[in-house]
């Protein structure tokens, strides 16, 4: 049997101290958690940086450093810095060694690094090696050159050779949610089903759980099945909250790809035990060949600069359709006169808040045809430009462009110039870079080991 | 007439930065087959401007859950896309009339 608390969901999102206290003194085998996904979009891995704040990040990783020395066994994280890349892993590395001098703490420390050169991966294109993954996404030598980061997803082989290495703690980058989690229980020998879906089921830590922002879960995986238990107080685990979690970010509920198999969990039952914990039993491992991998990039797309502008007066939020056009196709002729882009050097929307500016075209009303659900109209709008070009110079001088048509642009040539409300001086704001993913694709490796590098450290005790 | 909405408890979330995936929770096992019957894979492809065959459909009958999976219409965080975790897809479809 193998004891895994996972103390959250993610580093840097908070968890219940008294929960983690308690998962302490129930004496965990090893300690878990994970650091990011791509869940917030490609600017983390496009800019190699972290969702959350340093200093959060560094207070709660000294709480799981002292939890692990409390605990003696191993603490994991992985997906370090949200993205996971080797910049990340080097960072958290440098929190850690910082927290453990300021401690006297000694500890063997591996790095698990899972960055990939744009070479490595053009080489494995060139022999067939990427498997497109649904929906297939378009890549060629030229997109997989231009990312700024690529990392490939770890899997338990990884982990676990970082922890076969006697590894106090182990700073992972990108790994998939559950490897973390899983990598221990299947090196000693638990059920291979119930290891990946006792870490599917505790990934986001207690959201599988009646109190999500509790934070704290104890998974108890055997040869047969597996237990997973809250451990905040009034909190429960029930037989709808675990099987619940199965579907979430999940496009399929009953199977789950990862390095190396797939988890398919169709035959699983679930079954409400004592303390609010629940049993779980019945799901299968199934092994694939070739072992693969998943990659992740992302590259530069452009510059951004946005402006705001808020509409009120009721004829013009009535009109909103027309003046938007009306400003759109102004501006366009204007820039084409006055600089030298062309038409495909720059993208200009106007996003409707208030309207429109979450669904476009599949909003309420949008459809002509569709006269039972008429759009209701707000009392006022927020026109949000959002300009893309190929330099933030051009993206900020084409957004000045917008500025006298978005303040003053008249529905009517005749009436009166109108005035808009901006709300900041400058009324423009640079976003600076906008990133896009790049791939949708697994790769094929002939090792488990060779598309990643583990560096280990012992850090001497003073 | 009722709404999905009215009826149901909707949820939808990025899955991976290509796919959208909608959760739908009835109360108890008499809502949930009576919804398997009245909300249509064409409604929801209508809503979402796809073809029903771009529709993934689960029927979870121990947890009283429809649930729905299909590609983003713009890939995650691409210039084009509005809703980075796919939040609002929930509140549209959950205005779906049932018969």
């Amino acid at each position: 049997m193998t004891r895994i608390l996972v103390p959250g969901g993610a580093l840097g999102l908070g968890y219940d101290r008294a929960a983690l206290a308690r998962g302490v003194e129930a004496a965990p085998d090893i300690i878990a958690i994970d650091g990011g996904s791509t869940d917030s979009g490609p600017a983390y891995l496009g800019g190699g940086r972290s969702k959350y704040s340093r200093a959060s990040t560094a207070a709660e990783w000294a709480e799981l450093l002292a939890a692990r020395e409390r605990a003696q066994c191993p603490l994991v994280i992985g997906t370090a810095g949200t993205c996971g890349t080797d910049g990340m892993v080097d960072q958290l590395f440098d929190i850690t060694c910082e927290i453990l001098g300021q401690r006297g703490q000694g500890a063997r420390i591996a790095r698990l690094y899972c960055s990939q050169s744009a070479q490595r991966v053009s080489k494995a294109f060139a022999e067939d090696r990427l498997l497109a993954l649904s929906p297939a996404i378009e890549i060629d030598e030229e997109s997989i050159a231009a990312c700024e980061h690529i990392v490939a997803l770890a899997g338990v082989e990884q982990v676990g050779a970082a922890l076969a290495g006697g590894a106090d703690i182990v700073i992972a980058g990108r790994t998939t949610d559950t490897a973390v989690i899983a990598a221990l229980p299947l090196m000693r020998g638990d059920s291979p089903g119930a290891c990946w879906h006792a870490a599917k089921i505790a990934e986001c830590g207690a959201l599988c759980s009646t109190r999500p922002g509790s934070g704290v879960v104890m998974v108890e995986i055997d040869d047969s099945g597996f237990t997973v238990r809250p451990m905040a107080a009034d909190t429960r685990c029930t037989v709808r909250t675990v099987f619940a979690h199965m579907l979430y970010e999940n496009a399929d509920p009953w199977r789950l790809v990862e390095p190396g198999g797939i988890l398919d969990v169709s035959a699983a039952e679930y079954r409400a035990i004592s303390e609010g914990a629940v049993r779980v039993q019945g799901a299968i491992w199934r092994p694939t060949s070739p072992y693969t991998v998943k990659l992740e990039g992302a590259r530069i797309v452009g510059f951004q600069t946005i402006v705001l502008v808020i509409v009120r007066d009721p004829r013009y939020v009535e009109g909103i359709d027309r003046w938007c056009a009306s400003i759109l196709e102004k501006h366009r002729q204007e820039v084409l006169a006055r600089t030298d882009a062309s038409i495909e050097d720059f993208d200009v929307q106007l996003r409707r808040v208030g309207l429109d500016a979450a669904l476009g075209d599949i909003e309420i009303g949008s459809d002509a045809k569709d006269t039972t659900s008429p759009r209701p109209r707000p009392c006022e709008i927020g026109v949000m430009a959002i300009v893309t070009a190929a330099t933030q110079d051009l993206a900020t001088d084409i957004a000045r462009m917008l500025n006298p048509l978005l303040l003053h642009h008249p529905l009517n040539r005749k009436e009166e110039m109108p005035t808009f409300s901006f709300p900041f001086s400058p009324a423009e704001i640079e976003r600076g870079t906008a990133f896009e993913f790049v791939f949708n694709h697994a790769m094929a490796l002939d090792d488990p080991m060779e598309a990643f590098r583990l560096e280990m450290d012992d850090v001497d005790a003073r | 007439m009722s709404t999905l909405g009215e009826v149901a408890y909707v949820r939808s979330k990025n899955a991976g930065p290509f796919w959208i995936t909608v959760d739908i929770f009835s109360q108890d096992a008499k809502d949930h087959a009576l919804l398997c019957r009245r909300l249509r894979t064409e409604a929801v492809a209508r809503v979402m401007r796809l073809s029903p065959e771009e529709i993934r459909r689960f029927e979870i009958d121990g947890l009283h859950v429809i649930k729905f999976s299909f590609r983003r219409p713009q890939v995650q965080g691409a210039i084009d896309d509005r809703d980075m975790h796919g939040a609002a897809c929930a509140c549209r479809l959950a205005e779906i009339p049932l018969d």
